[in-house]
């Protein structure tokens, strides 16, 4: 008994260590070859007298890299701090105020949730460049303010929150909104920050709306940036790869800062039905 | 509550004025703070979808003279044509053949290693967080990372050469290609799906697992006879959230194929055909009409699924 309980140990053991392996090694071979010249990109020895940070320097310096990392921070954050915002609005309204349509338009917004957000590319583009947004930050930012899983998220947990504190204050004369930021959003920041890290790496990461959206170079985002850059440098493997590192370094950075509550958030906002 | 202030305390006059009011607050409230979704789904959600609907019954170029209100209707040509069009049914047995092998594979690989990372196991939290690494990670990303690793003379293929294996030409080969970037999407997203089930997994209560132990069920019996049953609504939701997610497959098939969805079509899906006849064809018309296509099959398989798994899921 106590032998097979050891062995299954070592067996869970060595599928973990092989599957981080397998998640791992991709981004730490391309790191590695991040620093490398591009003569040794095919050496499968490291050969640490080589390595340096020049890709990155000449990447920042001659290229539109550090462009694009502004770019792709600015709008992540503006999408960002409008979903949190508006996605937590909506999802309180629907969990806890009682108001005419409410049950409609939580169906409504179960009923959207199906419909694929490609739908919508033609006609939202041709609105947007109506607009003369096509090519700005507003035709980057302002369309993906909200966003209906966020808000089936946020009402999701607002619902498991105990009712009785608003109350309280309802008594004591605050009021909803009043009762929104000083008591319930506090109270929410599991589910906040699980909504950050969807929201935030989600828009860093987006790819297809920003390659219609921005259509010249000092417009582009990084995502967008570096699929050009592949694609006119692609045999320089070494600095192609330094801009790997750039584009996914900070979404992985974001996530190993907000992780400790993401798992958390996950299981309280109730994200498995 | 209202009730007890009701009956605790004698209700004064302006007590019940003010419930009053609170009712009628609440009403113009709950709107305010729905408003600015509400704005935001008409214009860039239901408005274009309404658009779209039109659109995908008429011949319309954003480069035409006419407003697209001006364009011609021309009936249901647009989605006769798609289903005539060779391109279009390769790109949807594409997407399907990516679907089908995508879903179940990282479903199950991403159970299993729910399973072990929630046992009581050293390290878990680090490998919670390594598996999750890949799905933070921009697809651009991580398709060109691949484009590196998978390349002809690229480390993998040198791997392989250890174990007396050819080198492949992943990326440039017609069959390849696709079971490629199924990979890639396989290793993307597992860490998504992990973290469902782990979610769903704490839900389970553990009286359950002491019950069964006291019987003298297996490890195995425990997995098989209460924790998979109990975890079908997380399942379905991973089934569904899956599917949706993989027919809409566009950034690793437009990256890796520079957009064309090549070697010879292998790699068209239908989200990229649709950006294509769009954007780059400017066949508004007909894009739409594709949009649509893709609607009708997520949402006929979603109702399939519902009817195998939904009715079940209430316990």
């Amino acid at each position: 008994m106590q032998k097979g309980f050891k062995l299954s140990k070592v067996l869970f053991y060595l599928i973990l260590v092989g599957y981080a392996v397998i998640c791992l090694g991709p981004f730490l071979w391309s790191f590695i070859t991040s620093f490398k010249p591009t003569s040794e990109i095919n050496n499968f020895n490291i050969d640490f007298k080589t390595l340096s940070a020049k890709n990155y320097i000449f990447l920042w310096k001659e290229f539109p890299f550090a462009r694009w990392v502004f770019n792709s921070i600015y709008v992540a954050l503006l999408v960002t701090l409008g979903n949190i915002l508006f996605n937590s609005m909506a999802g309180y309204a629907l969990a806890r105020i009682n108001f005419p349509g409410k049950k409609a338009l939580f169906l409504a917004i179960l009923g959207m949730m199906m419909v694929p957000g490609q739908v919508v590319m033609v006609p939202t583009f041709i609105l947007l460049s109506k607009l003369g947004w096509v090519n700005t930050y507003k035709g980057l930012t302002i369309p993906f303010l909200t966003s209906l899983f966020g808000i089936f998220l946020m009402r999701q947990f607002f619902t498991t929150i105990p009712k009785a504190i608003e109350e309280s204050a309802m008594i004591d004369g605050l009021s909803r909104f009043g009762i929104f930021f000083r008591i319930v959003l506090p109270l929410a920041r599991p589910a906040l920050s699980t909504q950050f890290i969807l929201m935030f790496t989600g828009n860093w990461n987006s790819f297809l709306w920003p390659s219609l959206l921005a259509q010249s170079e000092e417009m582009y985002t990084l995502p967008v940036g570096l699929n050009s850059f592949y694609g006119q440098y692609y045999q320089f493997w070494d600095q192609v790869l330094a801009g790997v590192m750039i584009l996914s370094i900070p979404s992985i950075l974001i996530f190993l800062i907000f992780q400790k509550n993401f798992i958390k958030g996950i299981a309280t906002t109730g994200l498995k039905e | 509550m209202s009730l007890e202030v009701k009956t605790n305390v004698a209700p004064s006059k302006t007590k019940v004025m003010t419930m009053k009011r609170l009712k009628r607050r609440e009403k113009i409230e709950g709107w305010l703070f729905v408003l600015p979704f509400v704005i935001s789904a008409a214009v860039f959600f239901i408005g274009p979808l309404l658009v779209a609907f039109m659109l995908s019954f008429k011949e319309y170029s954003y480069l035409d003279m006419v407003s697209m209100f001006e364009a011609p209707w021309v009936g249901l040509s647009n989605y006769i044509n798609a289903f005539q069009d060779s391109t279009f049914l390769r790109a949807l047995l594409n997407t399907s053949l990516y679907s089908l092998g995508v879903v179940p594979i990282q479903l199950f690989i991403a159970l299993v290693l729910a399973l072990i990372v929630d046992l009581n196991i050293k390290g878990k939290t680090f490998f919670r967080v390594a598996y999750y690494i890949p799905t933070v990670t921009s697809t651009v990303a991580v398709s060109v990372m691949f484009l590196f690793i998978f390349k002809t003379d690229g480390i993998l293929n040198k791997i392989l050469s250890f174990f007396n294996l050819p080198p492949y030409n992943w990326f440039g080969d017609t069959r390849l290609a696709l079971p490629t970037i199924m990979m890639m999407a396989i290793w993307s997203s597992v860490g998504l799906y992990m973290v469902i089930f782990l979610a769903g997994l704490q839900d389970i209560p553990m009286s359950l697992y002491e019950a069964a132990r006291i019987d003298g069920a297996s490890k195995i019996q425990e997995v098989l006879y209460i924790t998979v049953p109990l975890l079908k609504p997380t399942i379905f939701f991973n089934l569904v959230v899956s599917l949706i997610g993989t027919f809409q497959v566009f950034d690793q098939a437009f990256v890796v194929s520079n957009g064309t969805g090549g070697p010879l079509d292998s790699t068209m899906t239908v989200v990229l055909y649709l950006y294509k006849t769009g954007f780059r064809d400017f066949q508004m018309g007909y894009a739409s009409a594709i949009a649509f296509i893709l609607f009708a099959i997520i949402f006929i398989l979603t109702l399939i699924q519902r009817k195998f798994f939904g009715e079940e899921t209430e316990f």
